[in-house]
């Protein structure tokens, strides 16, 4: 499913001394099958932007915008936004919410917080039982949890019947995510799904994104402070400002122009930061800043050079 | 949820912002005496007069202050309703059985309603121009003389103030908890009722947890940095100005005044 957004704007407490613009008309498009990054800081409107992908924020209806703001003298009144999600236009009060929300999955961030069933296979069937007409089959929910549990890594056999609670960290958050991808959405959105886990849990995280990524949902888009994480494995990303959208980009060029993302108060890769170091001692890299790809151009010049 | 209008601060600076706590609160208790001490209109008119300077004096927009009233509505148009017709009076309109209205009905729900209205409005001021840390202090200031039974005064005011400082947290948290389990279907609008309450166990266990570790975490930061030593010092003093001066002459006259009016002019009915 490809998502289009167009002049989307986002404003907290309108009208109220604590309004704050979250979203300032923004506009890009998500193609079917990417991976995709979005980046900023805190505030930046991130998070205010991915929780609209599944209608979790509406956008306002046509009428009351109308009624909002008053077009002033001499200047156009602000282009009508657009929001669509494949054939789901969430600009349309009359869009299946429930079937929208099947299709775009929605990891928050901490997801191990929102878990509450007494067991692990009741909370991972939970979003399964909410979105099958009636009731569901028993063996084809016990099926479809034991695949999901599997693909996070975890063994249904062992873990099943035990209460989240019980369940180390790093184990919740992937029951959670579990508890998401279990209903097979065609979007997986995730929230900063990394954070406050250990580099070896982070690491953990992205090779399972990886191995959904493709098969199990076509597209993903990742909310992440982490540039590591976005050069390694994002085709393009998103940087977010100030409610504003800076740029689209694949990694290859963001992190070339390595000023531009410090100015914003954010961080480039380890690897940008050494091909910086190299630039600073006379030596030129290209690469496109996977650590791979970056040792291999570290290679060839070495080699090239003796 | 965001728009509760129970105890939010409409953050300006104006005269009233600017009072002392400590004074505002008492000024509030003043105010309710006065109305129930003012027993005509013309009482309530002058109570009504200096809550519209009051009101004119924070710089609220008076939309807000009738959203406070509009929390109220049913509790007014019910005592209205209720007096009108079993208020008995000499002068009957219209009556069946033990129902009727009456003229000194009339006037009596109309003294009641006004009376009500002005105590939300003035409640509703306190907490509109007063930070909830500002008035946790000023409670705790006032309630200073208990101390001497050896009632834990400051023990209370932290548990507001930590209870006032969580509400907006715990709604945030219950926001988000709705949120993550909207995403996986569920459902909190539709089914009979009883499949209602049951919809808001995935909100409720996750929302409990938490606030139960973020009752630990307070706990923890709270030792780590030696909280219950014996003595302790404000951050913010609080002193008294030529504002609280002007106030609080104001409000002696509020009260003289309506002690004279009832004394010369008597009851409504």
């Amino acid at each position: 499913m490809r998502i289009v957004v167009e002049h989307l704007s986002y404003t907290y407490q309108p009208r109220t001394p604590f309004a704050v613009k979250a979203l300032d008309d923004v506009t890009l498009t998500i193609e079917e099958g990417e991976f995709f990054g979005v980046i900023g800081h805190t505030g930046s409107g991130k998070s205010t932007f991915v929780q609209h992908l599944n209608g979790l924020i509406r956008l306002p209806s046509s009428l009351k915008r109308q009624k909002k703001i008053k077009p002033k003298k001499g200047c156009l009144p602000p282009p009508p936004p657009v929001l669509k999600v494949g054939d789901f236009d969430l600009g349309d009060k009359k869009t299946d919410f429930r079937a929208l929300r099947k299709s775009v999955g929605m990891v928050f961030q901490y997801p191990e917080y929102q878990l509450f069933a007494e067991t692990v296979k009741e909370d991972v069937a939970f979003g399964l039982k909410n979105f099958s007409e009636g009731k569901p089959d028993p063996r084809q929910t016990e099926e479809a949890v034991r695949e999901a549990l599997s693909i996070v890594g975890l063994d249904y056999d062992e873990i099943a019947d035990k209460s989240p609670f019980d369940l180390s960290g790093g184990q919740k958050r992937r029951v959670a995510i579990a508890g998401v991808i279990v209903t097979r959405p065609e979007v997986l959105v995730l929230d900063e799904p990394a954070a406050g886990l250990d580099p070896l849990g982070k690491r953990e995280i992205m090779q399972l994104l990886h191995r959904i990524h493709g098969s199990w949902c076509k597209t993903i888009v990742i909310v992440s402070h982490d540039m590591d994480e976005i050069a390694e494995n994002c085709t393009r990303a998103a940087v977010f400002s100030e409610g504003k959208l800076v740029c689209v980009l694949p990694p290859s060029e963001l992190f070339r122009d390595a000023g531009r993302l410090t100015d914003l108060g954010l961080d480039i890769p380890l690897t940008a930061k050494l091909v910086l170091a190299l630039r600073e001692r006379g030596v030129e890299i290209d690469c496109n800043f996977r650590t791979e790809d970056f040792v291999a151009a570290v290679l060839a010049r070495k080699g090239g050079a003796s | 949820m965001k728009d509760v209008a129970f105890g939010q601060y409409y953050p300006a600076d104006s005269f009233v912002h600017r009072l002392d706590p400590r004074l505002k609160i008492l000024f509030l208790i003043a105010y309710i005496v006065a109305i129930f001490v003012a027993s005509n209109f013309y009482g309530l008119a002058l109570c009504a007069a200096v809550l519209i300077l009051a009101v004119a004096l924070s710089r609220l927009p008076v939309g807000k202050v009738f959203r406070a009233v509009r929390g109220a509505l049913i509790l007014v148009i019910f005592t209205a309703v209720i007096n009108l017709l079993f208020h008995s009076g000499k002068t009957v309109y219209w009556s069946c059985g033990i129902l009727c209205i009456s003229k000194e009905g009339i006037l009596f729900s109309a003294y009641l309603v006004i009376r009500l209205v002005l105590l939300v409005i003035c409640s509703s001021l306190l907490t509109y121009t007063t930070t909830p840390v500002a008035l946790t202090d000023g409670i705790e200031s006032l309630l200073t003389p208990l101390k001497w039974i050896r009632f834990p005064v400051h023990a209370l005011a932290l548990i507001m103030s930590i209870a006032l400082r969580m509400i907006p947290t715990l709604m945030e948290e219950t926001e988000r908890i709705k949120n993550a389990q909207k995403a996986r279907g569920a459902n909190f609008e539709s089914g009979n009722p009883l499949r209602r309450v049951k919809a808001f166990i995935p909100i409720l266990v996750p929302l409990l947890l938490s606030a139960f570790r973020r009752a630990d975490e307070l706990g923890d930061a709270m030792e780590a940095r030696c909280y219950g030593g014996k003595k302790r010092v404000k951050y913010k003093k609080l002193r008294f100005s030529w504002r609280d001066l002007l106030a609080a002459i104001l409000a002696a006259a509020l009260i003289a005044g309506v002690v004279l009016l009832r004394v010369y002019l008597g009851e409504i009915v």
